[in-house]
């Protein structure tokens, strides 16, 4: 319990985690520190396991092996019998209200607008009555610099303006951490800038960002450390300066010569 | 400069028109020989179909006016929608819980599902409505407790079982099995992102169904589910073999003494053709609240300026 009233205890901690689809180690014994207020963006060939780590942490994918702890807690499963067996359906909601997850595809929900896509959340688990989650929504869509798109459908939207508007969603949970996964892999080259400017802007205001992704600029511009993953595997990490351009294993220089973004 | 003639425009004298001239003739659709084919055949069937319900005494419309709204027929057709809606209510609820169960995680529940939907869908209803009527002589005491052990509740099968519940019982269980499968189709097609998106903002599963998942579900099962619940409302002319007067009933016994036979089915037949009309009237109203969102909508003009101003 001392860890959680440490300000230098991270928020978040991945301890050898590890996830199997048969055969497949697609996460494998990783471990991870991410602390209050930074942002940690995960890079890496296709099928690395990004995607699969992130989402271990706001338990969309079970966990093998390992344990996550948020401020000190172990979070996805419960000791019993001298053994761990995973929480209940309901403390597995209650532990993932403290994660907002913004994904490739946007997945909002198209029979919603913009604004009841952001306040549906807040009203129906966070017992707001639908004036303030509405009220609130608006001001997370001004973040977002859509307030006047409000009252569109996502099909009304384009690609960019409707991440914007999950990435709005996920804030009006007020979340302690945000997960992205991929967030501008799916949108047309010139939309990309906007979601990544909102998501500058979030940096800037001290979220915790736990990010997948392939922009490189972003990463190197924002995060504070960047992970590299390979075939499951964590194969290099440290602050963006020194990992992007003097990367010292073969495989993270092929890669980065690949992606060719810097 | 355009004046060479060209093989496509052959017999069209292009010629005479300058390139101005014809940029700014008017474009209008092509009428093609099929719209007039189309024409004629649409007159023909309407003929044929006036000289065979109007100029054909056999239909005597005058007899099927007067059995239209009489009290007989009425209290027949009442029996028809109550039977119908409680069969429908009964039956869509009984599907929802088989399709939780058939799509659980527990192999008990997705077993039981499995049995019971192949179980219907082997039955003929007919036999399932015999079968559960004649119910008391198979098992004459319904009884609630340990099987081959003590029981906790007694009650003959014969003071549950009668001609308005075995029909009810009968339909509905033959609807929950069928319509379980189109639910679960339904869920089959929403985006599993959809699914991903109510988890990671943790959601209970009935919130997410009840709020989220479930009006996209409707849009999806709505032209399969009325499918079903019409069927199930022709279904309930079935009932007359277990001895209960619904509308198809009520004529045949009124022509089996009047030998009226046309005249009365005609009747039976509109009253159908009515309620049919009402189930695909909730259809299109289904379609239209639960489509929100997936049609384009004309935007206001002001939304549309933001939109330009925006783009």
């Amino acid at each position: 319990m001392s860890e959680t009233t440490n300000p230098n205890a991270p928020l978040l901690q991945l301890v050898n985690v590890s996830k199997h689809f048969g055969e497949l180690r697609a996460v494998d014994n990783v471990s991870l520190d991410i602390f209050a207020g930074t942002v940690t963006c995960i890079v890496g060939p296709s099928g690395s396991g990004k995607s699969t780590l992130l989402r271990t942490v706001n338990m969309m994918e079970t966990i093998d092996g390992g344990a996550i702890f948020l401020k000190g807690q172990m979070i996805g499963h419960e000791v019993r019998h001298g053994h761990r067996v995973p929480v209940s359906n309901t403390v597995a909601r209650r532990q993932t209200l403290n994660f907002g997850m913004v994904f490739q595809h946007f997945n909002l929900f198209p029979n919603y607008t913009a604004i009841e896509n952001v306040a549906i959340g807040p009203t129906l688990l966070r017992k707001a009555s639908k004036k303030a989650a509405t009220a609130a929504g608006l001001r997370y869509l001004e973040q977002v610099g859509l307030a006047d798109r409000a009252d569109h459908y996502p099909s009304e939207l384009s690609g960019g303006q409707q991440q914007r508007v999950a990435i709005a969603r996920a804030l009006a949970m007020e979340p302690q951490i945000l997960l992205f996964d991929e967030p501008t892999s799916a949108l047309d080259p010139e939309l990309v800038s906007e979601v990544l400017s909102v998501m500058r802007g979030l940096a800037a205001n001290g979220s915790t960002m736990l990010v997948v992704t392939h922009e490189m600029r972003f990463a190197e511009d924002v995060a504070d450390e960047v992970i590299m993953m390979d075939a499951g595997k964590v194969i290099e990490r440290g602050i963006p300066a020194s990992l992007l351009h003097n990367p010292t294993t073969e495989r993270a220089k092929k890669f980065f010569a690949s992606v060719g973004t810097l | 400069m355009s004046n060479i003639s060209h093989p496509t425009t052959q017999g069209i004298s292009t010629q005479e028109w300058s390139r101005q001239e014809l940029a700014s003739l008017e474009i209008k659709p092509r009428v093609g020989i099929g719209f007039w084919v189309s024409i004629v055949l649409a007159v023909y069937v309407g003929l044929v179909l006036i000289q065979l319900f109007v100029f054909n005494d056999n239909w005597n419309w005058q007899l099927v006016f007067s059995y239209m709204f009489s009290q007989v027929i009425l209290t027949g057709l009442l029996n028809t929608i109550v039977l119908t809606v409680l069969t429908t209510i009964v039956g869509l609820a009984l599907g929802i819980v088989t399709t939780w169960c058939r799509m659980s995680k527990l192999v008990v529940l997705r077993t039981f599902a499995i049995l019971y939907i192949w179980l219907m869908r082997a039955m003929p209803p007919l036999v399932m409505l015999l079968l559960v009527f004649f119910w008391g002589a198979l098992v004459p005491t319904l009884s609630f407790g340990i099987p081959f052990g003590p029981s906790l509740f007694d009650v003959p099968t014969n003071e549950v079982i009668s001609r308005f519940s075995a029909a009810i019982i009968g339909l509905a269980i033959y609807l929950g099995a069928y319509s379980a499968e189109v639910f679960r189709g339904g869920v089959l097609a929403l985006q599993s992102g959809q699914f991903e998106a109510c988890k990671a903002l943790g959601l209970p599963p009935i919130r997410a169904y009840q709020k989220i998942l479930g009006p996209q579900l409707i849009r999806v099962i709505t032209p399969s589910m009325a499918n079903e619940v019409i069927t199930i409302f022709k279904s309930t002319s079935l009932v007359s073999v277990i001895g209960y007067t619904e509308l198809l009933t009520t004529v045949q016994t009124i022509y089996a003494r009047n030998f009226e036979t046309i005249p009365l089915l005609t009747v039976a037949v509109i009253w159908y053709l009515v309620l049919t009309s009402l189930a695909m009237f909730g259809q299109s109203r289904l379609e239209k609240r639960f489509g929100r969102g997936f049609a384009r909508r004309n935007l206001s003009s002001k939304a549309k300026q933001v939109d330009l101003a925006g783009a």
